[in-house]
C-alpha cells in the first residue's frame, strides 16, 4: 500500500460521518404516517418541492462518475469529450413537455417506475416486464461506474493496494450507504444531496477561478492542451472537432439527452416531486449544474496545462484516466482543500448509487415480484421487498468492481445508454399516443436492442488494444443492412444509440401497420386523456401511499 | 379501429404555442455553427465559450415557457365550469 494522506484522509472521514448521520436522520424527515409503502420509501411521499428536487435530481444526474470521467475523457481525448455540455443543454427543452404527462399520469394512477406506466397503458405484461428489465439492466453498471468515481479518490488518498485490500474502503463506504439506503429510502439521499452539492460547488468555483490564474489563464491552457494533442499519433482527438467526430459529438449529445430522462432513476426523481410547477420550475433552474459540468469538464485541460499524471491502478497495472482530476487537486491545493474536494467526488457516488439502487428495487418490486412472484403482495410487503432489493442490487454493483476491471464497467455504461434509449418508443411516445401496437414494440425493442449490442460489439478500441465493445462512436462505413452498405468508405462517425433507436423505431411502425391490418388485440388502456394533466391541487387527487 | 378508446375521445392534449421555445436551444448540436477558434473570450476559443452561451439559450427558452404557461390550466378539472362543485367540496382545494 503507498502512503496514506493523512490530512485528506481525516476531512474525508470527517465529511462522510456528517453525511452518514445525516443518511439515518432522513427517515423521519417529512416522514408521512409510515415508511411501509413505496410511495414513501421509494418516492419520498411525492411531496419533495422545487429546492429539494432540484438537488436530488442534479445530485441524481451529475453523478461521481461525471465529475471524474468527463474531465478525463478531455484530458485524454479533447473536444470529443465536451459533448456532455451540449448533452444537458438540450435534455431539459426536450423532456419539459413529456414528463409533465408522465408525471400526473403517474400521480392519478399510483405509478412509481416507468414499467408501472407501460403496464397501465397497454395492459401488457411482456411489454412491461421488458421495460422492468431493461432498466435494471441499464442501472447496474450505472450504480458500479460510482463506484469507480470512488474508488479512483480513494486510491489518489493512498488505498492503492491490489485484490481484496484495494477494495476494502470501499466496501467499508458501500455497507453504511445499504444501511442508511435500507432504513431511509429515497429521503436519505434528498437530505445527503444538499450537503454533496454545496461542496462540489465550492470545490469546482474554486478550482476554475484559482488554477487557471495560477497556471497563467485559460489562453495557456488551451495552447497546452492543443500541443499535447498535436504531437499525439492519434488523428482523433484536438482541441476542436475534426470532419469525423462532429456527428458523432452531435448524435452522442442528442441521444444521451433522449436517453437521459428514460432512466429509471431520473423517473424517480421526478415522480417524487409535488407538483408539474416543481418539474417546470426544475427544467429551467436544473441547466445550473451545466454550467459547472462545463467548467469542470475543462479541468482535463487545467491538467494537461499542470503536467498531471494519472495514478497507476495497481490491480491492473495500467495508468487509470479517472485518477485525472482527484490527482489534480492533489497536486495543486493545500491538504486540508483537498480533502474537502475528495469528500465531495466521494459523497458524490454515494448519492447517485442510492437513488439509482431504490430506483431498480422499485422496479423489482413493482414489475417483476408484484407481477409474477406474489401478484395479491401488499404495501408493506411492497415495501419490504424494495428494501431488500435494494441491498441486493447495491452489492451486485460491489461484485462488478471487485471482478471486473474499471475499465469494462465503463464500457458497460456505454452499452446502457444504447439500451435504455430502446425504451423511449414503449414510455416516451407513448405519453402521446397509443397507436404503436404492443407487438410492434416488442419487435423494435427486440431489433434496436439485438442491432444495437452488435453494432457495439464490432467496435475496437485501438487505445486500449481491445477488438469488441471499444466505444460508442460508430464509422458509417460499417453500417450493414442484410449486405446493402449505404455509406460505404465514409470515416465520418456516428453515435451507436441513435442507429438502434432509428431501428426500433423503424420495426415499431412497420410491425405496428401490420398487427393493425390484422386487427390483433392491442390490450386494455387504464388511463384516461385527462390523467395526463392532473396536477396537485385537483379534486379527487388520488391520495399518496394507498393501494 | 381499436384505438382503445371508445368513441374516439380526445386525447386531451393541451398545446400552447410558447412551447415552440423549446425547440430553439436544440441548436446547440449543430457543431458546424461553432467548431471555430476565433473570437475568444477570456483566452478560451469560440468552440468552448459558445456553448456555455447555450446553456443561458437553454435557460431563457424554458424559463419563458414556465412562466407562460404556468397560469393556463393543464385539465378541464377546476375549470369556471366546475364552481358548483367547488361549493360543495370548497374544503377539499
Amino acid at each position: 500500500m503507498s502512503t496514506i494522506q493523512w490530512p485528506e484522509l481525516i476531512i474525508f472521514v470527517l465529511l462522510f460521518a456528517v453525511v452518514t448521520v445525516l443518511g439515518f436522520v432522513a427517515s423521519r424527515w417529512k416522514a408521512g404516517d409510515t415508511l411501509d409503502h413505496l410511495d414513501e420509501w421509494g418516492l419520498g411521499g411525492r411531496k419533495f418541492g422545487s429546492w429539494i428536487t432540484w438537488f436530488l435530481i442534479g445530485g441524481d444526474l451529475y453523478t461521481a462518475y461525471t465529475f471524474v470521467a468527463v474531465p478525463a475523457l478531455l484530458f485524454g481525448a479533447g473536444a470529443v469529450g465536451f459533448y456532455a455540455l451540449p448533452y444537458t443543454i438540450v435534455a431539459y427543452p426536450i423532456v419539459f413537455l413529456p414528463l409533465l404527462r408522465l408525471w400526473s399520469v403517474s400521480r392519478s394512477h399510483g405509478y412509481v417506475t416507468p414499467a408501472d406506466f407501460v403496464k397501465g397503458r397497454y395492459g401488457s405484461s411482456i411489454l412491461a416486464t421488458l421495460i422492468a428489465i431493461t432498466g435494471i439492466v441499464a442501472t447496474m453498471p450505472y450504480i458500479a461506474l460510482q463506484l469507480v468515481g470512488l474508488e479512483s479518490v480513494l486510491r489518489t488518498l493512498g488505498f492503492n493496494a491490489s485484490g481484496f485490500l484495494g477494495h476494502l474502503p470501499l466496501l467499508i463506504a458501500f455497507v453504511i450507504l445499504a444501511v442508511y439506503t435500507y432504513q431511509s429510502g429515497l429521503r436519505a439521499p434528498a437530505l445527503i444531496a444538499f450537503v454533496k452539492d454545496i461542496l462540489i460547488y465550492i470545490v469546482i468555483l474554486v478550482a476554475v477561478l484559482y488554477l487557471p490564474s495560477k497556471l497563467g489563464g485559460w489562453a495557456s491552457i488551451f495552447s497546452a492542451a492543443d500541443a499535447k494533442f498535436d504531437a499525439t499519433p492519434s488523428a482523433s482527438d484536438g482541441i476542436f472537432l475534426n470532419v469525423n467526430n462532429q456527428l458523432q459529438y452531435a448524435t452522442l449529445a442528442f441521444g444521451s439527452a433522449l436517453a437521459l430522462f428514460l432512466y429509471p432513476h431520473s423517473v424517480t426523481g421526478v415522480l417524487a416531486s409535488r407538483g408539474r410547477t416543481v418539474i417546470k420550475r426544475n427544467m429551467s433552474a436544473l441547466p445550473a449544474y451545466s454550467l459547472l459540468l462545463g467548467l469542470l469538464a475543462l479541468l482535463g485541460f487545467v491538467a494537461i496545462a499542470a503536467g498531471t499524471k494519472p495514478i497507476t491502478n495497481e490491480a491492473t497495472g495500467r495508468p487509470d484516466g479517472n485518477t485525472i482530476i482527484p490527482q489534480l487537486f492533489a497536486e495543486q491545493f493545500p491538504s486540508w482543500f483537498t480533502g474537502i474536494a475528495f469528500a465531495a467526488i466521494g459523497i458524490g457516488a454515494l448519492v447517485p448509487a442510492a437513488i439509482m439502487s431504490i430506483a431498480a428495487a422499485n422496479l423489482w418490486t413493482r414489475n417483476i415480484y408484484k407481477e409474477f412472484i406474489k401478484k395479491d403482495a401488499s404495501p408493506k410487503q411492497e415495501a419490504k421487498q424494495a428494501k431488500l432489493a435494494s441491498l441486493i442490487v447495491k452489492f451486485g454493483a460491489v461484485a462488478f468492481i471487485l471482478f471486473i476491471d474499471p475499465q469494462f464497467s465503463i464500457d458497460l455504461q456505454l452499452i446502457g445508454g444504447v439500451i435504455i434509449l430502446q425504451t423511449l418508443p414503449a414510455v416516451a411516445l407513448s405519453l402521446y399516443t397509443r397507436w404503436f401496437h404492443i407487438w410492434g414494440l416488442v419487435a423494435g425493442w427486440v431489433v434496436g436492442m439485438g442491432w444495437g449490442m452488435i453494432l457495439l460489439y464490432n467496435i475496437p478500441n485501438p487505445a486500449s488494444g481491445k477488438a469488441h465493445f471499444g466505444g460508442s462512436a460508430l464509422a458509417l462505413d460499417k453500417i450493414d443492412l442484410f449486405g446493402w452498405q449505404p455509406f460505404i468508405g465514409s470515416t465520418v462517425q456516428i453515435y451507436v444509440g441513435v442507429v438502434a433507436l432509428a431501428a426500433n423505431l423503424v420495426v415499431a411502425v412497420l410491425v405496428t401497420v401490420v398487427a393493425r391490418r390484422m386487427k390483433v388485440n392491442n390490450g386494455t388502456d387504464q388511463t384516461s386523456g385527462p390523467d395526463y394533466h392532473v396536477d396537485e391541487h385537483d379534486k379527487n387527487l388520488r391520495a399518496v401511499g394507498v393501494h | 379501429m381499436s384505438t382503445g378508446k371508445p368513441g374516439g375521445r380526445v386525447s386531451g392534449l393541451v398545446f400552447s404555442p410558447w412551447n415552440l421555445l423549446l425547440i430553439i436551444p436544440l441548436w446547440v448540436v449543430i457543431t458546424p455553427l461553432y467548431n471555430f477558434e476565433e473570437p475568444r473570450l477570456f483566452g478560451m476559443p469560440f468552440f468552448y465559450w459558445f456553448q456555455f452561451a447555450g446553456i443561458a439559450v437553454g435557460v431563457l427558452c424554458t424559463t419563458a415557457v414556465y412562466l407562460m404557461t404556468k397560469d393556463k390550466p393543464t385539465s378541464r378539472t377546476g375549470q369556471p365550469e366546475s364552481d358548483v362543485d367547488e361549493l360543495d367540496e370548497g374544503s377539499a382545494r
